[in-house]
């Protein structure tokens, strides 16, 4: 469904990403894994069109993103929650929500993908009227999960959701996010927290220094000595 | 000496209206496009000389003729920000601050050029009347403003917090970037807010003209208000700009009441620059609203 080949891209003349090659097939959940700094998120900013690419090619379901400006990318039905959560701080949790779906499409079914998200996250429902900024970082996760959910994706994109989080509420959101992986809807997840990770992905990509530098199944990387030295601190 | 005080804050919260009007969408620019609209008062200008031809040339009443004013600066916006604005924008903020200023100094010449720059005044049947009330004197032209200027900022604000594009237009000035991945298409946001604050421009010049006289510099001194009450209100905050413009409304007119009759903008300065001072995110603080 998703297809990156060769995918370069920088900030200035700093290259973030040298030749990325990834895919993601319709209903997977795939890692995109590795240490700070080696071009996970960026990887990510580049399938939105938040950075343009310097080479290779994005595709998505047959269309290729990268003639596309970025507004025109969640149409195709890729909602990309950020690194850091980036909620609307002056808007309610509803408002939030309200533009996740934002797109014709979604904007169809609003009301009844609301709901579903108020089902998988009650706390959110609990708290329609607040303003966004002025919650905890754990509810504030589950917000920007639930907005990305809201433009009823076929893959949903997640930077790090656990970053920050108490463990308590890293596992909430794992276990979230394994809910909305059983319902359908394919899953690229960038994480540093690479053991939590392959308990959630089928397969996953490592990336060092904006590179692919290993590819296999969640079981095979659990298992590699590279891995697990570099990584799983075994 | 009650009275004279009474007096002086109705005067300033009917003038304060209309500052309302211009400050709000200044702020509004600033909070959405991230630019400083130094021509502000001049869409004000153009709003008061349109009024004037379709009063002195069709004889329509200036307050009406905001029908007119309104969509002709909406327009005005929409195609300032798609033509001019939009190549502009960047991470360098020179470019934008240096258009905007030309285009004030462009505005200004051209209605110097066209219209001269003698004053033009309409007189309305209401132009003279007043209410009184026990001591107090409300003129109907500035009570008549100040109602409209409420309405139309209450509309914006309902237009803001009810409207998918209102949202739209708040996500934007909150996150840029976010607002892209939710699908909103930044250029089209920048120009409603352009359309939108120019319309509020062009809306208090038509409420101004039946007690205010138009000529080409007219605007300046409500491009310097707006700046005034947008930093006092918090940059980018509608609600704290409205508030702010009215606070200002009052400050200029007890500044000119006990101050001295040249003095009025004294206080208001003074106000400017302790909040600087003591608030420097304005007295709401934030981001937009």
């Amino acid at each position: 469904m998703l297809e990156l080949s060769g995918v370069r891209a920088s900030y200035g003349s700093v290259p973030a990403i040298s030749g990325v090659t990834i895919s993601i097939g319709e209903g997977e959940a795939v890692g995109l894994l590795g240490a700070n700094g080696a071009g996970k998120s960026t990887t990510l900013r580049a399938i939105s069109g938040l950075v343009k690419l310097s080479a290779g090619n994005i595709s998505f379901a047959g269309t290729n993103l990268a003639s596309l400006p970025p507004h025109r990318i969640p149409e195709l039905g890729i909602a990309h929650v950020p690194e850091g959560r980036q909620v609307f701080p002056e808007m309610t949790v509803q408002e939030n929500l309200e533009i996740g779906a934002y797109v014709p499409k979604a904007k169809a079914e609003r009301a009844r993908t609301l709901d579903l998200v108020y089902g998988i996250f009650p706390r959110l429902a609990d708290r329609k009227r607040q303003l966004a900024g002025t919650m905890s970082g754990g509810e504030q996760q589950m917000l920007a999960v639930g907005r990305g959910l809201m433009l009823k994706p076929r893959l949903l994109m997640l930077d790090e959701p656990s970053l920050g989080l108490a463990p308590v509420m890293t596992d909430v959101t794992f276990e979230k996010i394994g809910e909305i992986h059983k319902m359908g809807t394919a899953i690229l997840l960038v994480e540093q927290n690479v053991s939590r990770a392959l308990s959630l992905v089928q397969r996953a990509y490592v990336l060092e220094s904006g590179n692919v530098i290993m590819h296999g199944s969640s079981t095979e990387l659990a298992n590699n000595k590279q891995v697990q030295a570099a990584y799983l601190g075994i | 000496m009650w009275e004279t005080l009474a007096q002086a804050v109705i005067n300033g919260l009917l003038i304060g209206g209309i500052y309302a009007l211009v400050s709000i969408g200044v702020t509004l620019i600033f909070g959405v496009v991230k630019i400083v609209n130094f021509a502000q008062g001049e869409f004000v200008m153009i709003g008061m000389y349109i009024s004037f031809f379709l009063s002195s040339q069709f004889g329509v009443d200036p307050i009406v003729s905001l029908v007119v004013s309104m969509p002709v600066l909406f327009v005005a916006g929409v195609l300032i920000q798609h033509f001019l604005i939009r190549r502009v924008l960047g991470p360098n903020d020179m470019p934008q601050i240096f258009l905007t200023f030309a285009l004030s100094l462009l505005l200004l010449n051209l209605a110097l050029m066209l219209f001269t720059a003698n004053y033009r005044t309409v007189h309305t049947s209401y132009s003279d009347e007043a209410f009184h009330l026990g001591g107090l004197y409300i003129p109907v032209a500035k009570l008549i403003a100040f109602v409209v200027a409420m309405g139309l900022s209450g509309a914006l604000w309902i237009f803001l917090h009810t409207t998918d594009l209102g949202k739209a237009m708040r996500a934007a000035s909150q996150n840029r970037d976010v607002a892209m991945l939710m699908g909103i298409n930044p250029n089209r946001v920048f120009c409603v807010a352009l359309g939108v604050a120019l319309a509020l421009a062009g809306a208090a010049g038509s409420l101004l003209m039946p007690f205010y006289s138009a000529y080409p510099f007219v605007g300046q001194v409500f491009t310097l208000m707006a700046f005034v009450a947008v930093v006092l209100g918090g940059l980018g905050n509608v609600m704290g700009a409205l508030v702010a413009s009215l606070m200002m409304g009052v400050a200029e007119s007890l500044g000119i009441q006990f101050v001295g009759a040249d003095s009025g903008l004294i206080v208001v300065f003074a106000m400017l620059l302790l909040t600087l001072a003591f608030r420097p995110t304005g007295l709401g603080g934030g981001k937009a609203r």
